[in-house]
């Protein structure tokens, strides 16, 4: 174990740098956001991941944030195990009727101010399963969304980039 | 093939007696009643066989009743199309969110229960685990799965098969590249058509990234739950490798889509194959560290040897493919024993284990990762040129086709029945249906604080699952 950690210390590091999206891409992606929930917030975000019948693309494209190319907690940005953590509830998967319920419950656990954020195609949208009777189909059906990240699934950099510019939209006003 | 009750009871005892493997049981709406399937294959080959049952009244012969295998499929069905598995030992709802769900009752003194889910802490799928424990030590684990029923295959029938394939894709994110495998090779079969073998070729290159993939992911998740987290940040920095160069070679980083029936989606440029070589090497120079690193940490070694163990014979009377089967001393592996293009024609030795804990899951995994890189060079090396599409005819007829398909988790099985240039009937089997109850069984004995390594070392898919 010791030479894989010395070799570690001398390698350099594999986290990159992430470019920024532009405030016009960020603006596409925010929807209304009240003044003062920003000013509560500051810059860091405490995620809450909350799988609602996705079909676990989504997920391992989050799980990736957390590898050292990504390393999403270097912005402030980092996953929780609780609701009551989180300031921010990132929802994956076409929301099936099953979990509904486990959805009103979680956002109900969260303290305010919070936020929604809906990643991949069938968050947004439904996507492909937006015509199953299994499915209530895009989370804004019964949640308000405020950042809905697209794709199939998004890819890291994408959410990155969209958290990031969406952490920063909070910190400016504030 | 159409079958009596007659065949089918003699079915039934076929399996009570290990004489044949459990495969899958579906059903679809008649006129007049319902059809169930019972997909079936001989032990150690891949010659699957499908049997039909008609059913005038809504009931049918339960067949988790001699093989309880069968159990969660069986359950699912009756669910989904309202019917009734006559003699079935355990008749409760399973995707029927409307009433309680009563668990088994698990009686004895200082017992008590600890509900998990479906929300769990970390970026999981959605599930309910409920665990009987004395002290530390569970007794009975109960999982309540069907919180991520999409409704997948209703959505797939009576759809052209393009936009079906698209639905394939996403019955379980981590597989996507093999159900895409599964559902063009059924597909293909159904139509009388192959892939050309550039094409088949292809299709194997990306299976085996994907393994790679996924094995790497895991291995490092798995010695994370066991609280080694150093090993899951440079595995999982492997992982992310194998999606970028996915990515560049394929297009996707997950490779979704890429195969469709007929072939494939994408060529591979001489340039990207040269990478793909590159990037082996350097894979492999730093796994081999790692596997070293897994070896001599001793704090490491004492959370996965002996946990989780999976007894053998369950592991055979569940069925249990993949590295959960494998791991337990099955031998069975689609590539070689229900041989497919391109596999066919390569030369595959099968890792099994005895052991049965989480360390030989692990090892098992370790040993593929040798082999899945040995088979990417060999494809690359013998790479066919020519076409990487077959046109899709358009036939009038309905015909049947089924295939089975080496996922990195193990074999799946695709049926499909093509009427009309859409898909009038299909099954998609992921192989998580046999290690949940492997998973039920294993745990037991075992403390709660070793479930996560234990869970993740079994890793079955929900959505794979639940539909
Ligand atoms: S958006 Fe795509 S990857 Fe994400 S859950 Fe839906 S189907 Fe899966």
């Amino acid at each position: 174990m010791r030479r894989t950690l010395i070799e570690n210390l001398f390698r350099g590091k594999l986290t990159e740098p992430v470019r920024p999206a532009s405030d016009a891409d960020i603006a596409t992606l925010v929807s209304t956001l009240t003044r003062t929930a920003r000013q509560r917030l500051g810059r860091s975000l405490a995620i809450r991941a909350l799988d609602a019948g996705s079909c676990n693309g989504c997920e391992l494209e989050m799980i990736a944030l957390a590898n050292p190319y990504y390393d999403l907690e270097r912005f402030g940005l980092k996953f929780v195990a609780s609701p009551r953590h989180a300031d921010v509830l990132m929802i994956t998967g076409p929301l099936t009727r099953a979990m509904h319920d486990a959805l009103r419950l979680t956002d109900e656990a969260m303290p305010a101010p919070k936020f929604v954020v809906a990643v991949g195609d069938c968050a947004c949208s439904g996507g492909l399963f937006a015509n199953s009777p299994a499915c209530i189909g895009a989370a804004e059906q019964v949640i308000k969304v405020d950042l809905r990240i697209p794709g199939c699934p998004p890819d890291p950099m994408t959410l990155l980039q969209a958290l990031i510019g969406f952490a920063n939209t909070l910190g400016r006003s504030g | 093939m159409n079958a009596t009750i007659t065949l089918w009871h003699q079915v039934c005892s076929d399996l009570a007696e290990n004489r044949c493997v459990f495969i899958a049981l579906w059903a679809e709406h008649h006129a007049d009643g319902a059809v169930v399937h019972l997909a079936l294959r001989p032990p150690s080959t891949g010659d699957v066989q499908v049997l039909d049952l008609t059913s005038t009244d809504r009931h049918f012969p339960s067949i988790a009743r001699h093989h309880p295998a069968a159990s969660l499929m069986e359950r699912a069905l009756c669910d989904m199309h309202g019917l009734i598995a006559d003699g079935s030992p355990d008749p409760r709802p399973w995707l029927d969110y409307s009433a309680p769900y009563p668990f088994k009752p698990v009686d004895g003194h200082g017992i008590h229960q600890i509900p998990v889910g479906p929300v769990h802490a970390g970026i999981i799928e959605p599930g309910h685990f409920r665990f009987s424990v004395n002290g530390e030590t569970i007794i009975r684990l109960e999982a309540r799965l069907g919180y991520t029923h999409k409704g997948t295959l209703g959505l797939m029938r009576g759809r052209p098969i393009a936009d079906a394939a698209k639905l394939a894709g996403r019955i379980s994110g981590d597989s996507t590249l093999a159900y895409s495998f599964a559902f063009a090779r059924a597909v293909e079969q159904a139509l009388f058509i192959t892939a050309p073998p550039r094409a088949a070729a292809l299709r194997a290159i990306m299976a085996e990234l994907e393994r790679l993939a996924n094995h790497f992911g895991d291995i490092g998740a798995i010695c994370n739950d066991g609280g080694f987290p150093l090993m899951n940040m440079l595995s999982g920095a492997l992982r992310e490798r194998v999606l970028r160069l996915a990515a560049t070679c394929f297009g996707h980083r997950l490779m979704m889509d890429r195969i469709i029936p007929g072939g494939v989606t994408t060529d591979l440029t001489a340039e990207h194959a040269q990478q793909i070589l590159a990037t082996l090497t350097l894979l492999l120079n730093q796994w081999a560290r790692l596997f070293e690193l897994y070896e001599k940490t001793a704090s490491l070694q004492d959370r996965v040897v002996s946990a989780g163990w999976l007894d053998p014979v369950i592991a055979q009377r569940l069925g249990c493919g993949g590295y959960v089967g494998r791991a337990s001393g099955q031998d069975f592996d689609a590539r070689r024993d229900a041989p497919y293009p391109p596999y066919d024609t390569l030369a595959l030795t099968i890792p099994t284990l005895k052991a049965s804990d989480v360390d030989a899951r692990l090892r098992l995994r370790m040993t593929e990762i040798q082999q899945s890189a040995a088979l990417i060079r060999t494809l690359l090396a013998t790479l066919p040129t020519g076409a990487i599409h077959t046109p899709v005819p358009d036939c009038a007829t309905t015909d049947v086709g089924h295939a089975l398909v080496e996922g990195f988790r193990g074999d799946i099985f695709a049926h499909v029945r093509v009427h009309n240039g859409q898909i009038a009937d299909v099954m998609l089997r992921d192989p998580s249906w046999f290690f949940w109850p492997a998973l039920e069984a294993a745990i037991e004995g075992n403390i709660v604080a070793d479930f996560p390594l234990c869970n993740k070392s079994f890793n079955p898919s929900y959505s794979g699952c639940d539909l």
